[in-house]
């Protein structure tokens, strides 16, 4: 196997713009399916069994379709709907946040459940609502320990952005395949692809085991 | 102060609380006792509702709090309540742990708070670990905390759910001290414990719990030389 480095060196402005936006679209959805997976994961704890049900059922739905539907669903369906038309890094970011925040919800489950039920009762017992018992006791004692699932589920939107090269969303992915197409070569494009990912998610796992190391000792 | 008129508590069809009626006088000390299951602590809880309440009411100052229309944060923060786990903030300094809820929830300055939580530190004797977290104490310094905690909402009414039972046995004295002093100064208590010296010694009415209901009340001294019933006597016989 001959690996021909100079055809990698140029497609190298268009790797580096791809990988600048697989970053861009993982940052933005795990912003956006963090702070709608906490609403979900808070609207399906509620002990009204009517009103946890669309939560619920948001939850086994992105959870139990696979996210190559749902975002050609998005791209092709709820943008238009809209917008009037279609825009694919939109499109990318909405699937990838309504997908994601299904699983962020389960970690804010996870978390807020995780801690002691005595904690909530010292709060409530010295007057405080529900909410503020939340915000000031729970949620910060569970953050912590929602963090390496957190972390996980970052490494997991990182790679699945990948997907977003289907409706030609111009991320790495997306480079990799048109150079592919450009040179019928198969080697390069997709392990210089997978060795960027692969530097994204080794540097990112890297800098959360040093987060957690932190938050442990404080 | 506490007025308790049949109350009622079942979970699902175990009926824990079986029609308990208790009248607590203000800067009365009632203490609970009963062998472990006999709903102690259940009945505590449903003084500031942190159980949901079966049948009966509960009344606090006059106010009921079974009525829906009642707050039940506004009556919390007149009811301080201590627990047996401590249950203080782990990610919160002993401070920090007495300012949160008169900050949240009464809206008191920071400084004021500060000052306000440096006087019932020096009063369960802590200043000096005002700015550790709960970690670094022993079980009798959380509990002594934890104490200072609900005291910062300047309760009426203080609830003791067994406050000496998770501590080593060295520990038990200095919270009870604390506990003996809050009496002295005059605080409503209601206090579930196995600790029958303190029972005696401050205590002015017991009530004995068994399977639900009370069996027996009366002063400590009736109560612990003069059993009537044969639970009592059986109970007494095996803690005294
Ligand atoms: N949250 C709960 N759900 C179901 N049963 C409970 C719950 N809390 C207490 N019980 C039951 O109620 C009874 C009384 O418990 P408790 O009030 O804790 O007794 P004590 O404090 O006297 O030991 C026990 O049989 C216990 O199993
Ligand atoms: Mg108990």
């Amino acid at each position: 196997m001959d690996f021909r480095w100079e055809l990698v060196a140029e497609y190298g402005p268009f790797f580096l713009k791809g990988t600048l936006l697989t970053i861009g679209l993982s940052l933005a959805s795990i912003l956006i399916g963090g702070i709608l997976g906490l609403f979900i994961g808070l609207g399906k704890m509620t002990k009204r069994k009517l009103v946890a049900l669309p939560f619920q059922w948001y939850i086994n739905f992105f959870r139990g379709t696979p996210l190559m539907v749902q975002i050609l669903l998005v791209h092709f369906g709820v943008v238009p709907l809209f917008m009037g038309t279609t825009n694919a890094i939109i499109a990318a970011i909405m699937a990838l946040s309504l997908n994601s925040a299904a699983y962020i919800a389960e970690i804010f489950r996870a978390g807020i459940q995780s801690i002691d039920k005595g904690q909530t009762e010292a709060a409530r017992s010295l007057g405080m609502t529900r909410g503020q018992a939340m915000r000031y006791v729970i949620l910060p004692q569970a953050f912590k320990r929602m963090i390496p699932p957190l972390g996980n589920e970052f490494v997991v939107l990182i790679k699945d952005s990948s997907l977003a090269a289907l409706v030609a969303a111009p991320e790495l992915m997306y480079w990799g395949r048109a150079m592919q197409g450009q040179y019928m070569r198969a080697w390069e494009p997709y392990l210089t692809a997978a060795a960027i990912y692969l530097v994204l998610t080794l540097s990112l796992s890297f800098l959360l085991t040093r987060l957690e190391r932190r938050l442990a000792t404080e | 102060m506490i007025e308790v008129r049949q109350l009622k508590k079942s979970f699902g069809h175990n009926e824990v609380l079986k029609e308990i009626n208790v009248m607590v006088q203000p800067q009365e000390v009632v203490v609970v006792i009963g062998p472990s299951g006999s709903g102690k602590s259940t009945f505590l809880r449903c003084i500031n509702m942190l159980e949901t309440i079966t049948a009966g009411h509960v009344l606090i100052e006059g106010i009921d709090i079974t009525d829906t229309k009642t707050n039940i944060n506004q009556v919390r923060t007149e009811v301080g309540m201590v627990f047996q786990q401590f249950n203080l903030f782990p990610h919160k300094t002993v401070i920090e742990n007495i300012m949160l809820a008169p900050m949240k929830v009464r809206r008191v300055p920071a400084k004021e708070a500060r000052e306000k939580g440096m006087t019932l530190l020096r009063k369960v004797g802590l200043e000096n670990k005002a700015e550790v977290y709960p970690d670094s104490l022993s079980g009798g310094q959380k509990q002594r905390v934890a104490i200072a905690r609900a005291l910062a909402m300047e309760p009426k009414i203080m609830l003791f759910d067994e406050p000496t039972s998770a501590l080593d046995p060295e520990m038990v004295g200095e919270v009870l001290e604390v506990m003996k002093q809050l009496a002295k100064e005059g605080m409503t208590m209601v206090v579930v414990t196995h600790e029958m010296g303190f029972a005696r010694e401050v205590g002015d009415r017991v009530l004995f719990m068994d399977g639900g209901v009370i069996v027996e009340e009366g002063s400590p001294k009736e109560l612990f030389e003069n059993p009537k019933e044969e639970r009592t006597k059986a109970f007494l016989s095996k803690v005294l």
